[in-house]
């Protein structure tokens, strides 16, 4: 194994599916045994993304490489030193949870002295044991999506990528996956995972933001939240929130607003402008119940990165 | 190609066929349902075919020519009527498939050597049985003639008769033309085509369907590796279906079995790769369960049915040369 053994490094990743690019010059690289999200709205990229770096899709242009062997030369060294969890659940649900697990063990070739302590491992970790003979069919949401976790990893892989994993997965089960895979990057397994849950991207050390195939920010989610947002963000909670909206919009100092919920959150130039904003909703007869400086979110990060991106692609248009 | 791997992949794919019933089915009820149904339901020989007489003379003579109908295994004399009208009501209700019209001066007309003609009236609706009754008939009166001929001539006490020229014909590898005799194996041939094709035609198109096949191609498993491994048990399946066959042919219905089994054997494997192939082909094409069984299916059915001689020979071998230009009419 080479020394960047355990590391994804993409450079200029350009996929194109006819005149439509689902990639759009993208250019990271992960660190040995992070927990590395890949996050944006559904049809950002990201599954091409993750699609292309397991050797599923050759890119239009541009370099990847994963665990040291660039993805369009050797594929087939890739795929021995990954697992991937694709976004469907992909296990048979015809064989039961032994047959899954010692038929994936054969894919990964995992050697037979070891087959018998590595499916012991997978199936305590999925909670599974004493259900080995079960159907995989007829096993829940979150013991599936473990199954085929455990299937992934049979083969001890130093690089684990996972495709939107929680998707249809209940709450419980979805903090019982991300704390397995918290100790898996614990012993040094490098985690690769695309998500559309903003809550779930707090548990990524780093974070790429994707947007219409291109990636718009990168940074750990601290680093993401203060520097998203220039100046301040403010919580309203008013009446009358479409009319809310608008008015604000055309309050000076006030550079974005956005409804979150039943609230709106604004990104204003300072605090003060807030008492601006108080005073012009109730000339208008808008009764404020809540207006506070809050602490952003990733979402408003997002929201953020987003609409700054929108204004700079109109003024690049328009000129 | 990697052993381990390949021996995973059968595996996996006969645990799952075990637990699909559809698929079992198939392999099960398959051959013994076309057994029964094509080795007791297509009979291609034509005999007993139901026939009326009308003998206009009523003398020695045509009632000799009649008698040899009689004894023909091909014809099934009914009846003997005194009109036209009666003919032409049993051939129109279908009672009578081919009805002989005797002259009424048959036997003077014989007996004074000048020419005779019996009439056959046929039901042309079943163009195939019509024209081997027609051959038949032939056959039964040319014989009466040669016969008839022959003894005028001794009568007239003739210096030397020679011999009329005929074709002493004799049927090799299927001495009785029993149609049953290569319509039962033909019908082994229809098993391994239909069973081959539409259980590969499912295999690969099932895994893209149930999203399995994107993990299965994330993993080192080569491409060649998933298709023999999903041949091994596909192949035991189908040869298992071929020796089902084989001893229902000749165990029930007394087919003869000559030749060497292995020839057999190695023969059928052959024809099953390849049948094996074309499903596999399929699914890979289709990409789902419901186009490939259907393109299976039709793909798998009609040639093995039609252009692999199943249908027809036995018209050929009975009838030879004469009669083929009326096949390719049909």
């Amino acid at each position: 194994m080479t020394s960047n053994g355990n590391s994804v490094e993409v450079e200029n990743l350009v996929k194109r599916f006819g005149a439509f690019t689902a990639v759009d010059r993208v250019s990271f690289s992960t660190r040995t045994g992070e927990v590395f999200g890949l996050l944006g709205p559904n049809g950002s990229g990201k599954s091409t993304t993750i699609r292309i770096l397991c050797g599923l899709l050759h890119p239009s242009s541009g370099r990847a490489s994963v665990a040291g062997y660039d993805v369009v030369a050797s594929p087939e060294q890739i795929r021995r030193n990954i697992g991937y969890m694709s976004q469907k659940f992909s296990l048979y649900a015809d064989l039961t949870v032994l047959e899954n697990l010692r038929f994936f063990a054969g894919m990964y070739g995992v050697s037979s002295d070891i087959v018998k302590e590595r499916i012991g491992w997978a199936l305590e970790m999925a909670g599974l044991r004493g259900r080995e003979s079960s159907l995989t069919g007829t096993l829940s949401g979150g013991w599936k999506q473990r199954l085929a976790l455990g299937c992934a990893v049979l083969h001890r892989p130093p690089i684990l990528f996972l495709d939107e994993p929680t998707s249809g997965v209940d709450p419980l089960s979805r903090r019982l996956f991300w704390e397995l895979i918290q100790r898996m990057s614990d012993e040094g397994v490098t985690i690769f995972v695309t998500t559309h849950y903003m809550d779930e991207a707090v548990y990524c050390n780093r974070l790429a933001l994707m947007d219409r195939g291109q990636l718009i920010a990168l940074g750990t989610p601290t680093e993401l939240r203060r520097d998203s947002i220039e100046g301040s963000l403010l919580l309203l909670e008013c009446d009358r929130i479409g009319d809310a909206l608008e008015r604000v919009r055309r309050i000076e100092g006030v550079h974005d607003a956005a409804v979150f919920g039943n609230a709106l959150h604004l990104v204003v130039s300072n605090v003060e402008v807030g008492s601006a904003i108080r005073a012009a909703l109730e000339a208008d007869g808008i009764a404020v119940a809540r207006l506070e400086s809050i602490r952003p979110s990733l979402e408003d990060a997002f929201v953020a990165l987003t609409a700054r991106r929108g204004v700079n692609g109109a003024t690049e248009q328009s000129r | 190609m990697n052993f381990r791997r390949l021996l995973a992949v059968s595996r996996k794919e006969i645990f799952q066929v075990l637990r699909d019933s559809r698929s079992l089915l198939i392999v099960l009820l398959m051959p013994l349902m076309l057994m029964t149904v094509l080795g007791y339901g297509v009979n291609l020989d034509t005999k007993h075919i139901r026939m009326f007489a009308f003998d206009r003379e009523g003398s020695q003579q045509s009632q000799d020519l009649l008698k040899r109908f009689q004894s023909s295994e091909y014809f099934n004399l009914i009846a003997t009527v005194r009109d036209y009208d009666a003919l032409a009501t049993a051939l129109d209700n279908g009672r009578c498939q081919l009805a002989i019209v005797i002259p009424h001066d048959f036997s003077a007309r014989l007996r004074d050597g000048r020419g005779v003609k019996v009439q056959a009236l046929v039901d042309g609706s079943d163009s195939n049985t019509a024209q081997l009754a027609i051959g038949y008939a032939q056959g039964v009166v040319g014989a009466y003639g040669a016969r008839v001929q022959a003894e005028f001539f001794r009568k007239s006490h003739a210096p030397s008769v020679n011999p009329s020229l005929s074709v002493d014909a004799r049927t090799w590898f299927n001495e009785e033309l029993e149609s049953k005799n290569f319509i039962v194996p033909g019908v082994a041939a229809i098993v391994m085509t239909v069973v081959g094709t539409l259980l590969t035609s499912l295999t690969i198109a099932r895994e893209w369907e149930r999203g399995t096949m994107e993990q299965l191609i994330s993993t080192p498993v080569t491409a060649m590796e998933i298709i023999v491994g999903k041949l091994i048990p596909y192949f035991a399946l189908g040869m298992f279906d071929t020796a089902v066959c084989a001893t229902i042919a000749v165990w029930w219905f007394d087919v003869p079995f000559r030749g060497s089994i292995l020839t057999l054997t190695v023969g059928s494997g052959l024809f099953l790769t390849v049948i094996l192939g074309l499903g596999f082909w399929i699914s890979v094409f289709t990409k789902n369960q419901l186009a490939a069984s259907q393109i299976g299916l039709v793909a798998a059915f009609l040639p093995s049915m039609l252009i692999s001689g199943f249908t027809f020979p036995i018209e050929q071998i009975a009838l030879g040369v004469r009669y083929r230009e009326g096949l390719f009419e049909q």
